[in-house]
C-alpha cells in the first residue's frame, strides 16, 4: 500500500487516493499531438461535443416520453413540444445532432482515408470507429423509431423486413426482430430498450476502446511524416516548444477544439432554431398508420447511400432476383468500409492521397459516387433516375474492388 | 491558408449534398403547381345586388332546417349525432358564413355543391351530397341569401371560430381539444375516408402547401374526398394561422431564443479563438 501522509490540500488527498495527477498527465497535459495537422483533426472532438448534447438532451426527453403505440406520438408531439418547458428545445437539438452526428462522422471517416490514417498500426483505430458507426446507425434507426409517425413506422417496417432475405431463417428472423408478426407496440418497446440503454452502452463502451486503440499509433498528422514522439515529447518538456513537432492535448491540441467546436455548435444552433426540417422530416410529424403507404418513403439522409445501393439493382440479372442482388450489395456496402485496411494492397505508404495519384482519384470518385447514391436514394426511382442509381450503385461495388489493384500497383511502381 | 481552402472544399461538397437531397429532391417528388386561386375564377360571378330582408326570408325558410345560426339566436335543430346520422355529416353553423367563404364560392355551392367543391368523384344521383342543390332559386335570390349572410356578420370571427366553422364538422384538433362534430364512422360512410386531426398539420405539411392545398385539394392529391371549401383569402389566412398556433405554439420562443443562443456560441467561438492564438503563438 502507498504511503498515506496527511494531505496539502484536496487535490493531494485525491491525487494520493486516485493518483489523479498521473491520470491528468496521461490523459492531457503529456498525451502528445503531433502538430502538423489541420481542422480536420478537430472533428473527434466534435463528435464528443455532439454525443454529449445527444446523452443530455436525451436524458430530458426520457423524462416525458412514452415507448406506447397509443401514446408515443402524442408524449413527443404534445407533452414535450408543447407543454414541458423547452421540451422542443431538447427535442429538436435531439434531432438535429443525431444528423450533424453523421455529417461530423462521414468528413472523420473520409478524413482517414485521404490521410492513410487506417492503415500501418492504425488498423483498430479505423475497426473501432467502424463499430462506432454501425452502433451509432442502429442508435440513429431505433430512434427514428420512437416518436411513431409516419416515416418512424413504415421506415421500420421497411428495414426490418430486409432480414426476410436471409436464406432459410429471414421470415422467422423478422418476426424475432419484430416481436410480432408486424411492426407493433412490441416493436416500438424493444426498440425503446435498445435507444436507451444497449445502444448507448455498447457506445459508450467503444468510444473507450476507439481512444485507447489511439494511443499507441498515435494521431496521424497531415504530411504522414513518422514522429518519434518521444523524443519530441522531450524537446516540448524541456522548454524548446518551438522546435518540438508536437503539442499536449491538453491545454494546446483542446485550446484549437474548442474553437473548432464554437465555430460548429454556432451553426448547429441556427439548424436547431431555424433549418431543422432536413433533420426532422415533416412527414414524421403525421401519426403513424399502417393502413396509409405514405408517397415516398425514404430512409434519413445519412443512409440514403447505402439504401440506393439496395434498391439500385432493380432488375434480375442472370436468373437472379433483383431483390437478392439488391441485398447483396447492400450487405457488400455495409461490410466492405470494415475492409479497407486489407483492401489497401500498399500497406506501408500512408502519404495523404494528394501524393498518390491513383489513389487520388480513386477517393474523389468514391465521394461524388455516395453522393450521387446519395441524392438518387431520395428521388423517386422511376425512368432515368433507376438507372443512374443503377450505375452508381455498381461504380460504388466497383470501386472497392479495383482499390487492391489499385494499390497493388502503386507499390509496385514505387519499388522500382 | 489551407485550412480554408479545406474548409471551402468540405462546405462544398455538404451543400451538394444537402441540395440535392432537400430541395431538389423535394422538387421532384412535389411537382410545381399553380398557385391558390382565391378569385374561384370557375364559378360564375354574381351580376346581382342582393337585398338583405329578402335574404333573411329565404334562408329562414330554406336553411334553418339543417343550419344554425348562433350569432342570430338560431341554435342548431339537431344534435351533432342526431345530424350526422341524418344527412351523413353535420351541417356548419352559418353566423360567419358571409365572410369565411369568398362570395362567389358561396353563390356557386348554392346553385350546385358537388362541382363547387370538386366532388364529383365521390357524389352522383345515387349518392347526393348531404346537402340540396338550391339550383331553383334565381340569381336574385341566390344575391339575397348572400347578402343576408355577409349582413349578419357583426365583428371579424377569431382564426378558431374560422376553424369551427369551415372544417371542425370534419376535423378534430386533439392538441387544443376540439372534437369533430361529424363521429369518425359517419365521416367514413360519407366520404369514404377518416379526415385526419390537424393539430400537427402545420408541420407535417408546412403553410405553403396548406395554403394550396385548402384553396383546392384535388389539384394537390390526387383522388382525395376532402371537398374544396371555398375560403376566402383573408379567412384561409386564419385557418392557417390556427393550425399554426395550435401546433408549432412554441415558433415566437424558438425564433427568439434562437438569436440568444446563436449570439452564445458566437461569444464562445471569438472567445476560444483568441485563447487558441495566444497558446499557438507560444506552440508554433
Ligand atoms: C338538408 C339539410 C341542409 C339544408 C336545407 C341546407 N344545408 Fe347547408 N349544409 C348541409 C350539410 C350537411 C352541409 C355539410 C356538407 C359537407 O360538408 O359535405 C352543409 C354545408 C353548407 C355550407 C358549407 C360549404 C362549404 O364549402 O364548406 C354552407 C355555406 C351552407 N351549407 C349553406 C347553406 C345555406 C345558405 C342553405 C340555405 C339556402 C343551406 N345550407 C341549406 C345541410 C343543409
Ligand atoms: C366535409 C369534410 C371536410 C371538411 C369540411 C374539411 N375537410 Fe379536410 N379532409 C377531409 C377528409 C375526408 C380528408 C382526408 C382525405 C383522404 O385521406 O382521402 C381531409 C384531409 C385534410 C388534410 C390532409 C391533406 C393531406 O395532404 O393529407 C388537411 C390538411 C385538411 N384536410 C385540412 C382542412 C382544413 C384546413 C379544412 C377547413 C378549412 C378542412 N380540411 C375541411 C374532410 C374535410
Amino acid at each position: 500500500m502507498a504511503q498515506i501522509k496527511k494531505a496539502e490540500g484536496f487535490i493531494d488527498w485525491l491525487d494520493q487516493r486516485l493518483a489523479v495527477k498521473a491520470f491528468m498527465r496521461v490523459m492531457m497535459s503529456e498525451y502528445w499531438i503531433p502538430k502538423n495537422i489541420n481542422f480536420l483533426w478537430a472533428m473527434g472532438v466534435v463528435l464528443i461535443a455532439l454525443f454529449a448534447v445527444l446523452l443530455v438532451t436525451g436524458l430530458l426527453l426520457l423524462m416525458y416520453y412514452k415507448p406506447d403505440v397509443n401514446l408515443a406520438f402524442d408524449s413527443v408531439n404534445y407533452t414535450i413540444m408543447q407543454e414541458v418547458e423547452y421540451g422542443w428545445l431538447w427535442r429538436h437539438m435531439h434531432g438535429v445532432a443525431a444528423s450533424a452526428t453523421f455529417l461530423i462522422i462521414y468528413i472523420h471517416l473520409f478524413t482517414a482515408i485521404y490521410y492513410g490514417s487506417y492503415k500501418k498500426g492504425r488498423e483498430m483505430i479505423w475497426l473501432t470507429g467502424m463499430v462506432l458507426f454501425v452502433a451509432f446507425s442502429a442508435e440513429a434507426f431505433s430512434g427514428y423509431m420512437l416518436p411513431w409517425g409516419q416515416m418512424s413506422y413504415w421506415a421500420a417496417q421497411v428495414i426490418t423486413n430486409l432480414f426476410s432475405g436471409i436464406p432459410v431463417i429471414g421470415d422467422e428472423v423478422v418476426i424475432w426482430i419484430r416481436g410480432d408478426y408486424v411492426v407493433a407496440d412490441a416493436t416500438l418497446t424493444r426498440f425503446f430498450m435498445l435507444h436507451v440503454v444497449l445502444l448507448p452502452l455498447v457506445i459508450l463502451a467503444v468510444i473507450a476502446v476507439h481512444f485507447y486503440s489511439l494511443r499507441f499509433p498515435h494521431v496521424n498528422n497531415q504530411d504522414s511524416v513518422e514522429l518519434d514522439f518521444e523524443a519530441e515529447a522531450q524537446k516540448y518538456k524541456e522548454g524548446r516548444i518551438k522546435e518540438s513537432r508536437v503539442v499536449p492535448f491538453w491545454p494546446v491540441f483542446l485550446s484549437k477544439d474548442f474553437f473548432v467546436v464554437g465555430f460548429f455548435m454556432t451553426f448547429f444552433f441556427f439548424l436547431v432554431c431555424y433549418h431543422f426540417d432536413f433533420a426532422m422530416d415533416p412527414i414524421n410529424f403525421e401519426p403513424a398508420n399502417s393502413m396509409k403507404t405514405p408517397a415516398h418513403i425514404y430512409p434519413e439522409w445519412y443512409f440514403l447511400w447505402n439504401y440506393e445501393v439496395l434498391r439500385g439493382f432493380f432488375f434480375d440479372i442472370g436468373g437472379i432476383a433483383a431483390m437478392d442482388i439488391g441485398l447483396i450489395a447492400f450487405v457488400f456496402a455495409n461490410v466492405v468500409f470494415f475492409l479497407l485496411p486489407f483492401l489497401d494492397r500498399n500497406a506501408m505508404n500512408t502519404a495523404p492521397a494528394h501524393k498518390r495519384p491513383a489513389f487520388f482519384v480513386w477517393f474523389w470518385l468514391l465521394i461524388v459516387d455516395m453522393i450521387v447514391l446519395t441524392v438518387y436514394g431520395k428521388l423517386p426511382p422511376t425512368g432515368v433516375n433507376a438507372w443512374v442509381g443503377f450505375f452508381a450503385a455498381v461504380v460504388f461495388l466497383g470501386l472497392f474492388i479495383a482499390l487492391p489493384f489499385i494499390t497493388k500497383l502503386e507499390s509496385k511502381g514505387e519499388r522500382q | 491558408m489551407r485550412e480554408l481552402k479545406i474548409l471551402a472544399i468540405v462546405i462544398f461538397f455538404t451543400a451538394v449534398t444537402y441540395w440535392g437531397v432537400e430541395p431538389y429532391a423535394h422538387s421532384q417528388m412535389h411537382p410545381h403547381v399553380a398557385p391558390a386561386d382565391f378569385r374561384f375564377k370557375d364559378m360564375e360571378p354574381l351580376h346581382v345586388n342582393g337585398n338583405v330582408d329578402n335574404g333573411k326570408a329565404l334562408v329562414e325558410a330554406n336553411c334553418l332546417a339543417c343550419h344554425g345560426i348562433e350569432s342570430v339566436g338560431y341554435a342548431a335543430p339537431m344534435s351533432s349525432e342526431d345530424a350526422a346520422g341524418a344527412y351523413g355529416v353535420v351541417p356548419p353553423d352559418l353566423s360567419h358564413a358571409g365572410v369565411i367563404y369568398a362570395k362567389n364560392y358561396l353563390a356557386g355551392f348554392l346553385k350546385d355543391p358537388v362541382s363547387a367543391t370538386k366532388l364529383s368523384h365521390k357524389f352522383n344521383d345515387a349518392k347526393p351530397y348531404a346537402m340540396p342543390s338550391f339550383a331553383f332559386l334565381s340569381d336574385q335570390e341566390i344575391a339575397d341569401v348572400v347578402a343576408y349572410l355577409q349582413n349578419i356578420v357583426a365583428t371579424k370571427p377569431s382564426d378558431k371560430e374560422v376553424f369551427e366553422e369551415a372544417c371542425g364538422r370534419c376535423h378534430s384538433m386533439k392538441y387544443d381539444a376540439w372534437n369533430a362534430k361529424t363521429p369518425i364512422a359517419s365521416m367514413k360512410n360519407y366520404l369514404g375516408a377518416e379526415a385526419p386531426d390537424l393539430s400537427m398539420m402545420i408541420r407535417s405539411k408546412k403553410a405553403e402547401y396548406l395554403n394550396t392545398f385548402i384553396n383546392e385539394p384535388l389539384k394537390m392529391v390526387e383522388g382525395i374526398a376532402m371537398p374544396r371549401v371555398g375560403l376566402s383569402e383573408a379567412s384561409q389566412s386564419q385557418v392557417i394561422a390556427y393550425i399554426e398556433k395550435v401546433g408549432d405554439r412554441k415558433k415566437a420562443e424558438r425564433e427568439s431564443l434562437g438569436l440568444k443562443l446563436i449570439g452564445f456560441m458566437a461569444i464562445f467561438t471569438l472567445i476560444a479563438y483568441l485563447w487558441k492564438v495566444s497558446i499557438w503563438k507560444r506552440a508554433a
